[in-house]
């Protein structure tokens, strides 16, 4: 069993109880009466579809994302669960991971999430203070996101809060201050997110008006090295750019599925997936809008509306730009179908460096990597 | 075709620019019938349409036009419409060899301006007879009557009849028509002489080849005739003759006095000189006419396309367009910086930027163009003289006795109130004070300027400081010693030679400093520090850094974002084919255009 090729499946729920004005993922309300069951049983017969696409697998990981799955009814979670495990025998350290919201009402469910099988929790904290929390759309209090993250910690094996920051008037002082408040409640995993403004999203439209100004490079970057400097002081080192975790154990499988280009399949909603068939590395879609989705799912068994076959270049593209964040790095082996002609000074200049036949960003290449790909590739 | 000589007047029309030429133009062509109204579209004889959108003319044309005057006698009336920039100043001078007189337009409300003055005392030269025309007289601002004063005590010339007129109602029309029969003399000439035409231009049509205009003084040409070019020897046959009414009319001969077109076996617009004198190859006249000196081009600058694949396209274009524009020269060039391209000679600003228009336009090339430059005499130890025309072939220093540099006389009209700035933008420029008058309410300036001064954007600063008011002409003067150097531009410690230039040694601080800020804003954060630096040999005169990079990373990345994220480098991948690769250091096309571009208030 071990021999077998590994497979992470991506789940996306996308209901929200509230649109945050940062966020631009493939989000809804949730508004419709019985669609979120009928959703989850297209999830089940999506999954069921996409696995006879592919040949056997062992499966590494699950991963709830959305949306807000935490809104989700524990017992369809379950459900999902025992589907995938059913389709594809599971590796023993299987881990099942679930987004949540720090709010009271999802609190009082972590219980029946870790009895469906969840065995990491990633909260989504974002911040610590009730008028960051407020300016950035959150339902929720600073004091309940504690009380949700301790619960979260005595519940699952493994949890991790995410963290935004950069925000407007944020000083270097008083992030430090907050993210080692944060390293207090009980995680091993953190991941610290600069606040990014994404086209079409209301915080971008607040920045055109003038209302707020994003952080400036400079002051992104004193806050970046802050960041790294506190969380590895503490034990938690950067093992991509923007995820820290206490230890090997502690990394979050299902993300490294994706940083070390390992097929993964998406059901639900705007789900990617990446797979390797038959004619080489492909690249998966599901439809975006729930109804399509509903709908394509009933008409053909799945939700796919893309199935594209990558070129070799356009494989070692993804494998590099994922592959960069991490600090192990990519196997040059990988990246056979690209040139890099700068290869040599960027090298030089110190911004990667070639270990074991692994290129990796250095900690000077990391905070400017999307410059680093680009000159890589370009 | 035969039309006795007194019933042929050959006219040019002189004007500023916006004062209403072409306009008259076509309405003399819709009075006398040479266009139906259906045929007619505004500014028929500015038939490119670069000359049409900017509103000015390039290329002389020439229209006959057949009139009935109101005597009851028909006549011929050969137009040709000449250009009112001073870049142009040469297509005016061949117009102007082969007409008798000449119609002077200007605008009722404006008078009279630099270019005006330039182009008459050209026709007075030529010993033109010239009818003054007040256009524009229907706009409530038009003061004829001052406007006819500022023409006697400026030009010097008799305005009391002065034609009023609109071109844009059709008032006046007929009296211009009558004034060009009544007032204007008629060719002389000698059917019983050998041929001797003037060759006045050259172009290159699509279905015709080379089309070469002729103005007939002495004799007869005839379709099948054997020609003689007379400087160059050469010999064609005459395929075909006509006549542009304004369309091509086919004629079996052409006789003294009148204009037309003649096509042969000439391959290239170079064999056909203009001012060349045409004859019978077999019973040749004794004397050839007196020929236009040559066309000396003034600015040059390097132009390189900016995908380097794209060469051989650009060479085409230039083959292409020279052709159609023989005062524009072109010869390979090849820069460190910029791979391969063509230094290209032109007669000025205008021309320079209306040919690389041309260039992006008609074939649809995107081009960097260098700084321009003029045309240095460098004096060498050795006593040789070489003409430099690119800074980055300048000798060695050691090897260099002195540099010259062309001065140009400049005439500036410009409202009292601008006076102040207009002098003090000469005076920065080094230019030399030689007259102050005024015309009208108007001061006239004439002052001598370092050309070099001139090629940057003293045109652009003149009308940015006039609010558009000032008028410029110039005219080349003559060479002169001057403490010249030359000015690298360094990027990253590499020198970007497209950028360098020869400046004089007071001016060089100023402008290095500017440019070296213009580049700093130009060139985007790369990953490391990037000094830019001018530099005269070795030694720096002004610094600027970039800073490097520090925070450029996606905050999230995971398994949706994979596809979003290869997609946005194939948009950089296109968006990288604009830039231009510098050592290490990568600088946007714009860069070189908008370094140049001065800003100093």
């Amino acid at each position: 069993m071990t021999d077998l090729p590994t497979l992470g499946v991506y789940v996306h729920w996308p209901y929200c109880a509230r649109i945050c004005p940062y966020c631009d993922f493939n989000v809804a309300l949730d508004r419709r009466a019985g669609e979120a069951e009928a959703l989850a049983d297209a999830i089940v017969r999506d999954l069921q579809t996409q696995a006879a696409l592919i040949g056997p697998r062992r499966l590494v990981s699950i991963f709830f994302g959305g949306g807000t799955p935490s809104l989700m009814d524990p017992a369809r979670t379950a459900r999902i669960v025992e589907t995938a495990k059913s389709l594809w025998p599971a590796a023993p350290d299987l881990e099942i991971s679930l987004e949540a919201n720090p709010t009271d009402a999802e609190s009082g469910r972590f219980a029946a999430f870790a009895g469906a099988g969840v065995t990491r929790l990633s909260l989504g904290v974002q911040a610590l203070d009730d008028a960051s929390l407020a300016f950035l759309g959150r339902n929720h209090g600073a004091e309940e996101a504690r009380r949700a993250a301790r619960l979260a910690a005595r519940l699952f094996p493994r949890l991790s809060l995410d963290l935004i920051y950069a925000r407007p008037g944020q000083t270097p002082g008083a992030w430090t201050d907050e993210l080692k408040a944060a390293l207090d409640l009980g995680a091993e995993h953190l991941s610290p997110y600069q606040l990014t403004i994404e086209a079409g999203t209301p915080f971008d439209r607040s920045v055109r008006r003038g209302a707020f100004a994003p952080a400036d490079p400079d002051l992104a970057a004193a806050l970046y090295e802050k960041t790294q400097q506190i969380l590895e002081d503490a034990g938690f080192a950067a093992y991509e750019v923007s995820n820290h975790a206490r230890g090997a154990a502690a990394r979050s499988r299902h993300n490294l599925v994706y940083w070390r280009g390992e097929d993964y399949l998406g059901v639900g909603p705007g789900a990617h997936g990446r797979l390797t068939l038959a004619d080489g590395r492909t690249a998966t879609e599901t439809a975006r809008a729930i109804p399509d989705y509903l709908a394509s799912v009933g008409a053909t068994g799945t939700g796919l509306t893309v199935q594209d076959a990558l070129n070799p270049v356009e494989a070692a593209e993804e494998r590099l730009l994922l592959g960069l964040r991490i600090d192990e790095g990519v196997p040059l082996a990988d990246l056979e179908a690209l040139t890099l002609t700068r290869l040599p000074d960027l090298r030089t200049q110190g911004f990667v460096q070639v270990k074991d036949g692994r290129l990796i960003a250095t900690a000077r290449g990391r905070p400017v990597l999307d410059r680093v790909i680009a000159e890589l590739i370009l | 075709m035969t039309t006795p000589l007194d019933r042929i007047r050959n006219f040019s029309i002189v004007a500023h620019i916006d004062h209403g030429k072409s306009t008259l133009s076509d309405r003399l062509i819709q009075e006398t019938g040479g266009l139906t109204s259906r045929e007619m579209k505004e500014q028929v004889l500015d038939s490119m349409d670069i000359e049409r959108e900017r509103g000015i003319t390039i290329k002389a044309q020439t229209v006959r036009l057949n009139y009935k005057a109101d005597d009851g006698l028909d006549y011929v009336l050969n137009l040709m419409d000449t250009p009112g920039h001073v870049d142009f100043a040469y297509e005016v001078s061949r117009s102007l060899a082969a007409c008798e007189g000449s119609i002077l337009v200007v605008d009722a409300s404006q008078g009279v301006e630099a270019q005006t003055l330039a182009n008459v005392y050209q026709a007075i030269d030529n010993n033109h007879e010239i009818v003054p025309v007040l256009n524009k007289v229907d706009l409530p601002a038009a003061e004829p009557d001052r406007i006819r004063a500022q023409i006697e005590d400026v030009i010097g010339i008799d305005a009391s009849d002065a034609v009023l007129a609109s071109a844009k109602t059709g008032l006046g029309i007929h009296e211009v028509l009558e004034a060009i029969v009544t007032r204007l003399p008629p060719p002389k000439g000698d059917e019983t002489k050998p041929l001797k035409a003037l060759l006045v231009d050259a172009w290159y049509d699509a279905y015709l080849g080379v089309v070469v205009l002729v103005r007939i003084f002495d004799g007869r040409l005839k379709v099948g005739q054997k020609i003689k070019m007379m400087q160059t020897g050469a010999v064609y046959t005459a395929e075909r003759l006509g006549v542009f009414e304004p369309k091509a009319t086919m004629v079996d001969s052409l006789g003294p006095g009148e204009i037309g077109f003649l096509t042969g076996s000439i391959k290239e617009v170079a064999d056909a000189a203009v001012g060349a004198t045409i004859t019978d190859e077999r019973k040749p006249t004794d004397e050839p006419l007196k020929g236009f000196k040559d066309v000396q081009p003034v600015v040059f600058c390097g132009l390189f396309p900016v995908d380097a694949a794209n060469f051989d396209d650009l060479r085409a274009a230039v083959g292409r367009l020279r052709l159609n524009d023989a005062s524009f020269t072109y010869e390979m060039e090849s820069s460190a910086a910029l791979g391969f391209g063509f230094r290209c000679g032109f007669l000025g600003l205008l021309h320079l930027e209306i040919v690389q228009e041309r260039l992006s336009r008609e074939f649809n090339l995107d081009l960097i163009a260098t700084a321009p430059s003029v045309v240095y005499h460098i004096n060498q130890r050795d006593g040789s003289t070489i003409e430099l025309h690119n800074p980055a072939d300048l000798p060695d220093v050691m090897q260099i006795e002195s540099i010259e540099e062309p001065w140009i006389k400049a005439t500036i009209l410009t409202p009292d109130d601008y006076l102040g700035a207009v002098i003090k933008l000469c005076q920065d420029r080094r230019g030399v004070q030689r007259e102050l008058s005024y015309v009208g309410s108007r001061a006239m300036l004439i002052y001598d300027l370092p050309l070099n001064e001139v090629v940057f954007d003293f045109y652009d600063r003149l009308k940015s400081i006039s609010k558009g008011y000032a008028s410029f002409d110039y005219q080349l003067e003559d060479y002169r010693k001057g403490d010249l150097v030359k000015m690298s531009i360094l990027v990253n410690a590499e020198p970007v030679d497209a950028l360098s230039m020869l400046v004089h040694r007071d001016r060089a601080e100023g402008r290095g400093r500017s440019m070296v800020e213009k580049m700093k804003e130009l060139i985007p954060p790369h990953l490391f520090v990037i000094p830019i630096q001018a530099a005269i040999g070795g030694k720096i005169i002004a610094r600027e850094t970039v800073r490097a990079l520090r925070k450029d990373v996606t905050a999230k990345c995971y398994g949706g974002d994979a596809s979003r994220k290869r997609k946005l480098l194939d948009k950089q991948k296109a968006g990288k084919k604009k830039m231009r690769q510098f050592g290490k250091v990568e600088i946007p096309q714009e860069a070189f255009i908008a370094a140049l571009k001065m800003d100093e208030d």
